[in-house]
């Protein structure tokens, strides 16, 4: 039983890493490939403050603010760079922070940080905690979906130029977009850190970007569910099934493969899709009836 | 309302824009043309700002807009429609003009995310579409979509923004003669009604129909400006339309 329950608080914690993704690459269109960089952030900063005595109640928002803020000059890059150069700028974040922690002694160097505090919860309780946080956040980015700034962030993500000529503050949103992605990416990481209660820089490194970019591509960029889907998915099974586990990059990379081809918005694209295929089909065998 | 103070635009040596000035109006329909590369959209695109002109200056309602962002400009009472057509794909026709029509629902990145509600914006956006007569395709994806209709999906959501000054680069094209007649009898009501338009257009018959004044551009130069009729008589207006006069 404990197993499942370690799976199932891992799961809600990749849920919540992959939608604080969505909320830069899926609702935004920024893309990023350094985004495990934030959760590492978050998990040293929580992990540091409450090794100090600084309860975990107050660590968890001070890692969501520091990613936040860190995420926020990293969003300045978009304003300069787009698309694939913005892909490779990013992509130079994740190794510039595993570079960099690697380094500080005070961080704990390659060796990184262990023993990390308990929130206290026990382990159903911290589960149920995690549980939470991603409902919350799933009902957070329905929501902003359905507000003016999900709106306006659709118009970024579709075309910037003309969302300008719209009279849309378009450096405005996207920082707005990479501040609420890296501080949920930073609560993540804080919430993965007491969970294992040990980090180090490979924890988040670019293996860890590229899954967790997997798991919003393959769900579908933009689609809450979809991404939802997703991670639970990808998030389990290379725990549950040990094989899966051995050939994790390799199923991961076929699959972002097989959905670049055959269905490149996502597989809640596809299943949209083949919803309204059959929808249609049954609507027209009523009507000729 | 607006002017243009000695606009000067240097690509690399090559003059798009030489040292022209005019102003605009209010309550004016001008028509701003002339023959293919003259200068008339990189001109509009330095009163909107996605160009930086070399040297001059361009003023709305006597507040100087050098430096000023290109959101800001439209914010400052702007619109425009483009003339290569850039509609939102991932939305529908509706859509795209309701986002505009919620423009002051936008002005704030952060209060934005406060405000949910887009029913005022949808029937403003539905009334556009009536006026601009495609509230037929509404809801399709502006993809699947003829230019002619795509022309007047960017008019709907200029008209969106309310701007006190309406640049409208080549709305005529890609449609027939009379859609072409339907839609200038469209855009002289609405100058009628108050509203301020610079009309960039090749469709002279249209333009010197409703126009009530052209400013015509050749090779970056001004080289006319005054009452339509008048002007299509300048010989040397006739020379850059047709090559003699």
């Amino acid at each position: 039983m404990g197993y499942e329950i370690s799976l199932l608080t891992i799961m809600g914690i990749s849920v919540i890493g992959a939608l604080s993704l969505n909320m830069i690459l899926g609702f935004c269109g920024q893309i990023s490939l350094g985004h495990a960089a934030f959760l590492g952030i978050g998990a040293y900063t929580s992990a540091m403050l409450t090794k100090a005595g600084i309860p975990f109640l107050l660590a968890l928002p001070a890692a969501m603010l520091l990613s936040g803020l860190i995420g926020v000059i990293v969003g300045f890059s978009s304003l300069r760079v787009r698309h694939d150069f913005l892909a490779i700028t990013t992509m130079g974040v994740s190794f510039l922070f595993t570079g960099l922690v690697r380094k500080q002694e005070f961080l704990g160097g390659e060796m990184g940080i262990a023993a990390i505090p308990d929130p206290g919860y026990g382990k159903v309780g911290f589960m149920l905690f995690v549980f939470g946080l991603a409902i919350a956040l799933t009902l957070f980015s329905l929501y902003i979906k359905r507000s003016w700034m999900g709106f306006t962030f659709d118009t970024v993500a579709d075309d910037e130029d003309t969302a300008t000529l719209l009279g849309v503050n378009v450096s405005g949103y996207k920082l707005m977009a990479f501040a609420l992605g890296t501080a949920f990416a930073g609560l993540a990481g804080a919430l993965y850190a007491h969970n294992v209660k040990f980090i180090d820089p490979e924890s988040f490194g670019f293996i860890e970007s590229i899954t967790i970019l997997s798991m919003v591509v393959i769900g579908g960029t933009g689609s809450v569910w979809g991404v939802i889907s997703a991670a639970v998915v990808l998030s389990v099974f290379p725990l549950w099934f040990q094989f899966i586990d051995d050939y994790k990059l390799l199923v991961y990379g076929g699959l972002l493969c097989a959905v670049m081809l055959l269905s490149p918005e996502g597989v809640s694209s596809l299943v949209v899709k083949l919803f309204n295929k059959i929808f249609k089909r049954e609507k027209a065998i009523h009507v000729n009836n | 309302m607006l002017t243009i103070n000695n606009i000067t635009v240097d690509f690399g040596g090559v003059k798009a824009v030489d040292n022209v000035s005019f102003s605009f109006q209010d309550r004016e329909l001008l028509g701003l043309i002339g023959p293919n590369g003259a200068g008339k959209t990189t001109l509009m695109k330095v009163i909107t700002g996605t160009v930086k002109p070399t040297s001059g200056s361009v003023s709305l309602d006597k507040s100087n807009l050098n430096g000023k962002a290109p959101y800001l400009r439209i914010r400052a009472g702007i619109g425009i429609s483009q003339q290569i057509v850039h509609p939102f794909n991932s939305m529908t026709v509706l859509e795209n003009v309701t986002f505009a029509a919620g423009h002051s629902k936008t002005d704030q990145v952060f209060l934005s995310l406060f405000k949910t509600n887009r029913a005022i914006e949808k029937e403003e956006a539905l009334n556009l579409l009536k006026m601009v007569e495609i509230e037929d395709v509404a809801d399709e994806k502006p993809e699947n979509l003829p230019l002619g209709y795509i022309k007047r999906l960017e008019l709907a959501r200029a008209l969106a923004l309310k701007p006190k000054l309406l640049l409208l680069d080549e709305p005529l094209a890609g449609l027939n003669q009379s859609e072409a007649e339907r839609l200038s009898n469209t855009l002289l009501k609405l100058n009628q009604q108050g509203q301020n338009i610079i009309l960039i257009e090749h469709n002279l018959t249209e333009v010197v129909r409703i126009c009530q004044r052209l400013v015509v551009i050749d090779n970056g130069k001004k080289i006319g400006e005054g009452e339509p009729k008048t002007v299509m008589n300048n010989p040397v207006v006739r020379t850059a339309y047709l090559g003699r006069s």
